[in-house]
Order: C-alpha cells, then sequence, then structure tokens
C-alpha cells in the first residue's frame, strides 16, 4: 500500500531488512517475554488463581455479565442510529427553527465526556427526584446521545456528499423532501458510509464498559469482583485478561462484519462499474 | 453559581490534574504514535506486523479496561510502585498513540506519491524520505484529525477519576461528600468540558487547519 516510500529491496536493503526483522522481533519478544515473566514470577499462572474460571457458576455469571454487556450495546447501537438518522434530517432542514437547534444538540453532546453524561444520569438526575434510573438506563442513554450526536454527523456528511443530480431527480418525479429523502438519499449515503457507522458501532461495544465507573453488572464489574476473592488468590490479572480476550473477541468480531460488508459493496460496485463499461462499449 | 464558588477548590484541583493528564499524555502518544506510525509503513515485514498488532489489540481494548489494567493490576506484578497518576498517564498514552498512529499513517498516504518517489530518485533513503520529505507534508493534512483525537483524549481523561485520580471527573464524589448538589455541580462540569472542547480547542483546530493547509 504505502510501497511507494521505499524502492523493492536489493541484495544490500535485503540483508538489512533482514536485521531490522530480527532486531524488531528481539524487541517484541523481550516486552512480551518481561510482561509474561513478571506475570509468571507474580505467580499469575499458577492454577490457584486459575480454578476460579472452571466454576460452572463463575462460567454462568461472566455469560450473564457478556449477555448484560451485549444487551446494553444492541439497544444503544439501535437507538444511536435512530437518534443520528432524525438529528442528520432536522440539520439538513428547510426550517432554521429545528435545524439550528439540531445543531447545537450534536455540537453539546459531542463535547460532553461520556462518563460525565452516565453520571449526569446516574448520580444527577436521582438527585433532583427523577426516580428509576437504573445503571442500565443510564449507560444506554448515555451512549445513545453521544453516539447519536456523533452519527448524525456521518449520516449528514453522506447526505452531503452524494451528487446533487440525485435529490434533483428525486423531486423531478414529484417525490416530496421527505420521500427524497427517506428513499433517495438515505440509503445512498448509509452504504457509503457503513465503514464509518461500523466503526462507531465498536465504538459503542467498548464505552459499555463505562457502566463498570457507573455500577452497570458488565464483564468488567463482574472481572473486578473475582479479583477480590481472597480465598482464591484475588485473581484480579487473570480475570482481566479474560476481560480483554472477550471484548477483543467481540470488537474483532464486529470489525470483521465491516470488513465483509464493505467487500463485498465495493464488489457491488465494480459490477455496476464493468455494466457501465459493457454499455458503453 | 454556588456550587461553582463554594467547592471552587475542587473545581481548580480537579481540572487542574485534568489538564496535566491531558498535557502529558497527549506529549507521548504523540511521539509513540509517530514511531508506531513509521513502524506500519516501513520496509521491514516484521516491523510492519509488530505495528499492525499492537494498533489492533489496543484500539479493540476498552480504555476502562487499559486503566483498570495500570492502576489495579500493575501493583500485583511486584514492579516498583508507581502512582495512580502515573499509571493513568501511561494508560492514556498506549491508548492514544494508537489513534494518532492511524491519523498520521493516513496522512501519509495523502501525500502524493510523486513526493517520495522525487525523494527516492534523488537517493534518500527510507528514513529520510519519510522524515524530510513525507512527514512534514502529511503533519499538516494530519492537524484536523489529530486535534480530533486531542479532544477524545481530554474526554477520555475523565475515564481515570474512576481509578483513584483526582480530575474533572471525581468532583462529582467529593461533591457528594460534602453534602453538595450533585445536579447542578456535574452540569458545570459538563459545561466546562464544552467550554475547552468547543470554546478553546475547535477554534484552534480550525485556525491551525487553514493556516497550514497545503495546496495541492
Amino acid at each position: 500500500m504505502s510501497s511507494v516510500l521505499f524502492d523493492v529491496p536489493g541484495p544490500k536493503a535485503r540483508v538489512r531488512n533482514v536485521y531490522l526483522n530480527i532486531f524488531t522481533a528481539l524487541v517484541v519478544v523481550g516486552i512480551i517475554g518481561f510482561i509474561l515473566y513478571r506475570f509468571y514470577e507474580s505467580g499469575q499462572f499458577t492454577a490457584k488463581k486459575w480454578e476460579i474460571f472452571t466454576f460452572p457458576l463463575v462460567q454462568q455469571k461472566f455469560l450473564q455479565a457478556i449477555g448484560a454487556t451485549l444487551s446494553a450495546f444492541g439497544v444503544a447501537a439501535i437507538g444511536s442510529i435512530l437518534l443520528g438518522v432524525l438529528l442528520a434530517f432536522g440539520r439538513l432542514a428547510d426550517s432554521k427553527w429545528v435545524r439550528i437547534p439540531c445543531y447545537w444538540f450534536t455540537e453539546l453532546f459531542r463535547a460532553v465526556p461520556l462518563l460525565i453524561l452516565m453520571m449526569i444520569m446516574y448520580y444527577g438526575l436521582p438527585s433532583v427526584g427523577v426516580k428509576g434510573i437504573t445503571p442500565f438506563i443510564a449507560v444506554v442513554v448515555g451512549l445513545v446521545l453521544y453516539n447519536g450526536s456523533v452519527l448524525a454527523e456521518v449520516f449528514r456528511a453522506g447526505i452531503e456528499s452524494l451528487p446533487k443530480g440525485q435529490r434533483e431527480a428525486g423531486f423531478a418525479v414529484g417525490l416530496t423532501k421527505g420521500q427524497v429523502m427517506r428513499t433517495i438519499l438515505l440509503p445512498q449515503a448509509v452504504r457509503s458510509m457503513l465503514p464509518v457507522i461500523i466503526a462507531q458501532l465498536v465504538v459503542i461495544m467498548k464505552d459499555t464498559a463505562l457502566g463498570f465507573l457507573i455500577t452497570y453488572d458488565e464483564i468488567l464489574k463482574y472481572a473486578n469482583f473475582l479479583g477480590s476473592q481472597g480465598q482464591y488468590g484475588s485473581p484480579l490479572i487473570p480475570a482481566l485478561m479474560v476481560t480483554a480476550a472477550i471484548y477483543v473477541g467481540l470488537c474483532l468480531i464486529l470489525s470483521g462484519i465491516a470488513k465483509y460488508t464493505e467487500s463485498k459493496m465495493s464488489s457491488r460496485v465494480k459490477v455496476v462499474k464493468a455494466v457501465k463499461v459493457g454499455i458503453a462499449g | 453559581m454556588n456550587v461553582l464558588i463554594d467547592n471552587s477548590d475542587l473545581f481548580l484541583t480537579g481540572f487542574k490534574n485534568t489538564g496535566i493528564l491531558f498535557v502529558i499524555s497527549a506529549f507521548f502518544a504523540l511521539i509513540l504514535g509517530t514511531i508506531v506510525a513509521g513502524m506500519r509503513v516501513s520496509p521491514a515485514p516484521a516491523m510492519r506486523a509488530a505495528g499492525t498488532f499492537y494498533v489492533n489489540f489496543v484500539r479493540n481494548t476498552p480504555l476502562t479496561l487499559i486503566l483498570a489494567f495500570f492502576a489495579l493490576g500493575y501493583p500485583k506484578l511486584g514492579l516498583p510502585n508507581i502512582s495512580f497518576m502515573t499509571a493513568a498517564i501511561i494508560g492514556l498514552s498506549l491508548y492514544t498513540a494508537t489513534y494518532v498512529s492511524e491519523a498520521i499513517r493516513s496522512g501519509i498516504n495523502t501525500v502524493s506519491v510523486g513526493q517520495s518517489e522525487a525523494a527516492r530518485a534523488i537517493g534518500l533513503p527510507f528514513m529520510q524520505t519519510l522524515s524530510l520529505i513525507v512527514l512534514p507534508q502529511a503533519f499538516r493534512s494530519v492537524v484536523p484529525p489529530l486535534f480530533s483525537v486531542f479532544i477524545a483524549l481530554l474526554k477520555n481523561t475523565t475515564v481515570a477519576a474512576g481509578f483513584s485520580v483526582f480530575e474533572a471527573g471525581s468532583i462529582r464524589a467529593y461533591l457528594s461528600e460534602r453534602g453538595e448538589p450533585l445536579l447542578p455541580g456535574l452540569l458545570w462540569v459538563a459545561l466546562i468540558f464544552v467550554v475547552l472542547v468547543l470554546g478553546i480547542l475547535t477554534p484552534l483546530q480550525r485556525y491551525l487547519e487553514k493556516k497550514w493547509r497545503v495546496a495541492r
């Protein structure tokens, strides 16, 4: 991809690359080896610290925690996309009474740290008498407000990047503005912006871990709880390792879906191009 | 207004520490991110692989988990003690560096091919092509995305509040200890962040973007 930065290696460069490879491998092995050695030295790999993960109850609880993370993610993802579409339409509205509030909404909620939003929901609102705010609601509403605002910008950029002819053609065949938006512009914008949208979904997935800080019972909170179990040797680092593996796995699956859809769509675009060439020829 | 004035000591120290976290982490993230971006475009396959692994691994791990590892897990490894502040700075730098490296790498791709070809034609080796020709141009087009990364870093510093660092995110806990009204206090914290992001960083981003725009 960036092979323009260096020539095809000749004999000298190949030798140098071998040295560089060996050097890099040594440094990487050194760092990972040091971490593993410290883990080993401090007894993180002893059977006692991992025994707790073999209990069915613990595994069940882990699955429950994953379920809690995934349900917060699912609800927040759907909510963010809906809010994003609404705000994007609002920002493209003709009336400035709709446009300007929507602009400030997206700007404000993107500027406030997500954790502060969740704290306002979870600690702030009950202190003025709002009842029924569970950690789940606080996490989901925080995620929806923030990511909805980010996605609104994404959708808007997608719609504005479409050729003007699309909108004009829609009006020309007699569609209303709402119909043009819904049936002509939005589907194309979503398609061209899909990689960005799925990248934002990965962000939502990672940010569910903030729920740990406002006592939502997700994976990290359960790992922290396991880490405090003294009779099993306080296996905090093993628990964090398991948590990291779960999160990286979940996010990689999402990114994998993103790559898959992207490749599928670019192949479809290629087909369209091929058809066009065929017609022209 | 009363909450802010009565507890100005909390707000002042809180945001001072947020500033310290932000500036130091941004500094290290920029250095580490540039090195990793260089590794990811280097001629040696092992360097590219190491850079790619680091970026993919850290970017798919929640920041909360990374900070939990450095703040809660690290002390169990029997290494020299570090303060919670240092732990948070290490975690934030490692996390943000991956985003910096991705921003710089996409910036490298915007520098036209002719530039590096010309550099190679006059005989510059990879390091000089990168450091004298490509990166200086890439840094200019990288300014807007880099600023977005740093704005995200400023907001991410609040996560450190969960790991015993006293900064803007922990003001709430101290307010509730003092029995002060929580909602106004939290809204003040949010407002200060809005001012920092929309009032200072975003205009600065626009200004630098205009000033350093490359005519292509």
